[in-house]
């Protein structure tokens, strides 16, 4: 059961083949027994997704046919669950139940899906590794001693690991694309205000997108189809009319053009990586699509760019923890300022308060116009840089990431190394544009990611030259070692 | 040394609107505390701002109504400090781009000078919620029913020269935003707060001394006096060689002191930048078009109208059209009585002395603008005297009823009956021969001093129910019948 | 590719400024090492200033969106039962801190 697809389950659900419930008492018996090896979740509900898969079963008997009923699933535990610990990772939060869903949560509890639990990631998603969880480190299915990659790691662990069919991720630098690139999964990070962020703890308000985890491109085309969409409650989010992302799946790709830019295959890519990247775009090619050079110039600044907004953003988003209203407090504070200072100091991790700190530096009296105003002013390059060359193609390919999946603690002691493992994620966010990554072969046995970026609003293409080069390779079939048991 | 006095107001301004700036919790006063506190305004995680339209309408209704440039693009921006009753640690405000630019309006005082008061600016922001430090064992308790009403911050240019200036700009402010109905004005619930900018310099000086800020001044009353206060504490350390150190104070007004809110003053760095929840406001100029042909009147136009139309003075005109309610009240008044004078002098001596003596509002007077019309009309048409009608008034103050009625009850109705009146005029002249004698030997002048004597006493006999102008030509006629007699 | 015009030096006291800013304490014995992890980042992002950006119009959103604006209506019911079961410390209705003086 848990090596189908949740096409493939959803059929299985109407046909009477298995029940809801036993699909997912199928996937929290998985749980029980993988997850030790991975910690990819954070909590599990047993009683709550047995209670919701009994529901589901109900509305299937009474004929209901919602592509996602009865299908499991779990949420980054960044999305905020009513009545199920929302923790995002961290200890200032390890004791919060919020008393209202997220506007995904809530599309998807609509949809009939049946929710098993929270996954781990990096406190407040600030990383890369999944390493900065209050909870411990999630670790990769393809080899334990490595990250699973961040900051959606434990989302990707548990797709990859085949604890869950379905998963959600969020994204404000590459946190969908690269863990599902170091797991060997399908994500999709969606056009900046397709899906809704109310409910979704913000890291950096500008830059978070939530979205799609899955094995396969329709996969994620039916989770996109749950939750994208307007939403009156979140200033950002567009009005944009929302497509059906399956229908355009099938489409062959003859005609496509795709760029290669020149600056995501220089130097810093990694040559076995470069070299399965090339190999998918080769398959693309062999369906009909003409690879075009193209070139990014501002790319390399999408590194300051990112670490000037994203952590000037994510220093004030984080002022609303203050021991006060919910979250953790300190014991016993002295007066006012301790009762900050203790709370915030206890509840916060390391990388946490760096990237604090330097947002605050960044937005302080005679920094702004310096920082965060010339990010923005090179923000707007970055997406030119995007526009200028979608005039000429109609998606951009390249790698993921350098290389795959590296060791747990090889990079915490140095961030600014580990930072530069997002140059090819970040200036989509920037740009604010929809990728993807998809499966594009292994290294030593570990997935490499093959990325593909598409104008605003162009979702349903990226799914379909994902979902093409699906249907000519295997390589989203891989199971990790361990996953076969 | 003669100092002269300069001062800037802000005025935080509270927006009559039903629900937050940025929230759909209610913004009514008075309700159990976190009542009208919803996720947004409590900064639970996830939440996101939402900007409220009719915040943004009435913000562009003051701009119109004080002649300003609107903003057609305006910014919110994070203003970002830590404070138990500011949930998010950032205010939600305008910065660099408010919605209301330069503007200005002219303040009347009471020596009947006339002065134009700049607006720096005008700009929308998010109210914070109470700190109550009583009665929670040495705890501050916080209710954050407040947080999220939408403030306008109105901030004037440093043109007002004394309190008297400061307070007339208060209540010119206030009239102007109650007539446009974007702020019930409520000072006691605190929908007008005032900070207030205060410095001193050599009179003649061009050059602006260190300025302190007064924060959270919340009545006419209490603006004067800590203005007063302030201006006598900058004068003595002035005058003792000493330097005014430029910071924020807070007004006791149990204490009727000043003093200072080191608090506050600890290295403040808000660290502004543009909110990213949401986007740049930008408005049509259709739009602004159609709500500037929708304004209601506002007071200075009203005062014109009142001298034009109504003839009334300057004085009479800015008193009855400052306020709304009182203008609406006086015309009411003046068309159901048809003489616009007699109203303007009823309105402001009687009904608004019996409010003031009764410590009332206008809302709540017991004579409405109707009843008092038809008692003008009485004097009028001569069926009571004014000085009756005084009596009539306070009649219907006390509930006795409608004019007709207590004129009727009272017996007060007028002796136009001019037989009758010969009569008690015939009669006082046979009573009081040394007086006519007196009369008759005067010349022009003094006869109109001395015929007021025999006016009083017709009116006595009459019990004050004599008509005065039928009265005066009897006694003229019969004094010079008597004239006449005398020289035969 | 980048050219780096400066590096930026922080300073471990300008460090405890904005530590205190945010709220945040930085404990003695790492005081030396967050400093000098900031310095490199700011390092990083120092590659900016050699950018020309003179003509360039802030990006505040990637698709330029404009606000949207909200009826006013009162939406939200009373729910305070709710918040304050999850809030660490309330009593009648109020939510609690150490006294704030002024």
């Amino acid at each position: 059961m848990h090596d189908l697809s949740v096409a493939a389950l959803a059929l299985g659900l109407r046909n009477r083949d298995f029940s809801s419930t036993e699909l997912t008492q199928h996937c929290l018996q998985r749980i029980r027994a993988l997850d030790p090896h991975y910690n990819s979740f954070i909590s599990v509900d047993e009683v709550g997704a047995l209670d919701a898969a009994r529901q589901a079963d109900a509305r299937l008997a009474a004929g209901e046919t919602a592509p996602l009923l009865g299908i499991p699933l779990a949420h980054k535990d960044i999305f905020c669950t009513s009545g199920l610990r929302t923790s995002c990772g961290s200890k200032m939060l390890d004791n919060f139940i919020p008393p209202y869903d997220a506007t995904v949560t809530r599309r998807l509890r609509d949809a009939g899906t049946v929710l098993l639990g929270k996954t781990n990631m990096d406190e407040f998603a600030m990383g890369s590794s999944s390493e900065t969880s209050f909870y411990g480190s999630s670790r990769n299915p393809w080899d334990t001693s490595r990250v699973p990659g961040g900051s959606s790691g434990g989302s990707a662990a548990a797709v990859a690991a085949r604890l869950v069919p379905l998963a959600t991720g969020t994204d404000t630098g590459g946190s969908i694309r690269q863990p599902a690139s170091f797991c060997g999964i399908t994500g999709l990070k969606p056009t900046y205000g397709r899906v809704s962020r109310l409910g979704m703890v913000a890291y950096a308000s500008s830059l978070d997108q939530g979205g799609p985890m899955a094995r396969t491109a329709e996969d994620c085309a039916l989770l996109l189809n749950a939750i994208a969409g307007f939403d009156p409650q979140d200033s950002t989010s567009s009005e944009q009319p929302v497509e059906d992302y399956t229908a355009q799946l099938a489409q062959p790709l003859s005609g496509l053009r795709i760029g290669l830019p020149r600056e995501y295959f220089g130097e810093g890519l990694e040559q076995a990586t470069g070299e399965r990247v090339r190999a998918a775009l080769a398959l693309l090619e062999l369906q009909g699509a003409t690879l075009v050079d193209i070139t990014l110039p501002h790319t390399g600044l999408s590194i300051p760019t990112y670490y000037i907004i994203a952590p000037a953003e994510a220093s004030t988003n984080l002022s609303r923890y203050d021991g006060v209203r919910y979250g953790h407090r300190c014991e016993n504070p002295r007066n006012l300022h301790d009762l900050y200072t203790r709370s915030r100091q206890e509840g916060f991790g390391e990388e946490v308060k760096r990237r604090i700190l330097v947002g605050t530096y960044a937005l302080s009296a005679g920094y702004y116009d310096a920082y965060y105003r010339k990010a923005q002013q090179v923000r707007r390059l970055i997406r030119q840089d995007f526009l200028d060359a979608f005039t000429d193609v109609d998606v951009i390919a390249g790698p993921t990431t350098p290389g795959p999946a590296f060791g747990l603690g090889a990079k915490t002691s140095d961030p600014v190394s580990m930072y530069l493992e997002d140059v090819y994620t970040l200036a989509v966010n920037l740009a604010g544009l929809p990728a993807m990554s998809v499966p594009a072969g292994q290294v030593n046995g570990l997935p490499v990611g093959l990325q593909l970026i598409g104008q605003h609003f162009d979702e349903s293409r990226l799914l379909n030259v994902a979902h093409q080069l699906q249907q000519a390779s295997d390589w989203h079939l891989q199971l990790p070692p361990e996953a076969g048991l | 040394m003669n100092w002269e006095v300069v001062i800037g107001l802000e005025v935080h301004l509270q927006l009559a609107t039903e629900s937050k700036i940025f929230s759909g919790a209610a913004t009514r006063f008075g309700a159990e505390p976190n009542t009208q506190a919803c996720a947004v305004d409590l900064a639970m995680p996830g939440m996101l701002p939402v900007l409220n339209e009719q915040a943004v309408r009435y913000a562009v209704m003051f701009g119109l109504g004080i002649g300003a440039e609107i903003g057609l693009r305006s910014v919110f921006d994070r203003k970002n400090y830590f404070y138990p009753d500011l949930p998010k640690g950032y205010q939600i405000s305008q910065f660099q781009e408010p919605i209301v630019g330069r503007g200005h309006f002219d303040i009347q005082l009471e020596d009947g000078s006339v002065r134009r008061i700049g607006i720096t600016r005008a700009h929308l922001e998010e109210d914070a919620g109470k700190s109550l430090h009583e009665d929670f064992h040495d705890q501050t308790g916080i209710d954050l029913n407040r947080a999220g009403t939408p403030l306008l911050e109105i901030v004037s240019e440093p043109d007002l020269r004394s309190a008297e200036e400061a307070v007339a700009y208060l209540k010119t402010l206030h009239s102007l935003v109650t007539s446009l109905g974007i702020s019930d004005g409520n000072m006691a619930e605190g929908s007008m707060r005032c900070d207030i900018n205060l410095s001193l310099r050599p009179a003649g000086s061009e050059t602006l001394g260190t300025r302190a800020e007064i924060k959270n001044v919340n009545s006419f009353r209490f603006v004067e006096k800590a203005i007063h206060h302030e201006v006598e504490r900058q004068a003595d350390i002035l005058e003792s060689g000493g330097k005014v150190v430029q910071e924020t104070r807070l007004y006791d007004a149990d204490r009727d002191e000043t003093r200072s809110m080191r608090s506050k003053e600890v290295a403040n760095d808000y660290r502004y930048f543009p909110e990213p929840d949401l986007l740049p406001v930008v408005i049509e100029q259709s739009w602004v078009d159609s709500i500037r042909a929708s304004l209601p009147e506002l007071p200075a136009a009203r005062r014109e109208r009142f001298i034009a139309d109504y003839g009334l003075g300057a004085y009479d005109a800015t008193v009855l059209a400052a306020e709304r309610p009182l203008a609406e009240f006086y015309e009411a008044v003046a068309k159901g009585c048809g003489d616009a004078k007699i109203a303007a002098n009823w309105v402001q001596v009687e009904l608004l002395g019996q409010l003031n003596r009764n410590d009332l509002q206008l809302s709540e007077s017991p004579v409405h603008a109707p009843a008092l019309a038809v008692l003008l009309q009485r004097i009028l048409d001569g069926s009571i005297s004014g000085k009756i009608g005084k009596q009539v008034f306070e009649a219907m103050w006390a509930g006795e009823g409608d004019a007709d009625s207590i004129i009727e009850a009272r017996g007060l109705r007028q002796v136009s009956d001019s037989s009758a009146l010969r009569a008690m005029v015939a009669e006082v002249i046979r009573d009081n021969p040394e007086q006519v004698q007196q009369y008759l030997a005067a010349d022009e002048g003094r006869r109109k001093k001395l015929s007021g004597f025999f006016v009083g006493q017709i009116m006595k006999l009459s019990r004050g129910q004599a008509n005065p102008q039928m009265v005066s030509n009897l006694l003229n006629e019969q004094l010079a019948d008597a004239g006449k007699n005398g020289d035969t | 590719m980048l050219t780096v015009v400066k590096v930026m030096t922080v300073h471990q006291d300008d460090i405890e400024k904005l530590a205190e800013l945010a709220r945040v304490r930085i404990p003695a014995e790492e005081a030396a090492e967050v400093t000098a992890r900031i310095a490199t980042i700011l390092g990083l992002v120092d590659q900016l200033q050699s950018v020309d950006t003179a003509a360039v119009e802030p990006m505040a959103n990637p698709l330029d969106a404009v606000q949207r604006l909200r009826a006013d209506a009162v939406t939200e019911a009373n729910q305070r039962e709710a918040f304050q079961a999850i809030a660490p410390a309330v009593e009648n209705g109020l939510y609690l801190v150490p006294k704030v003086i002024e």
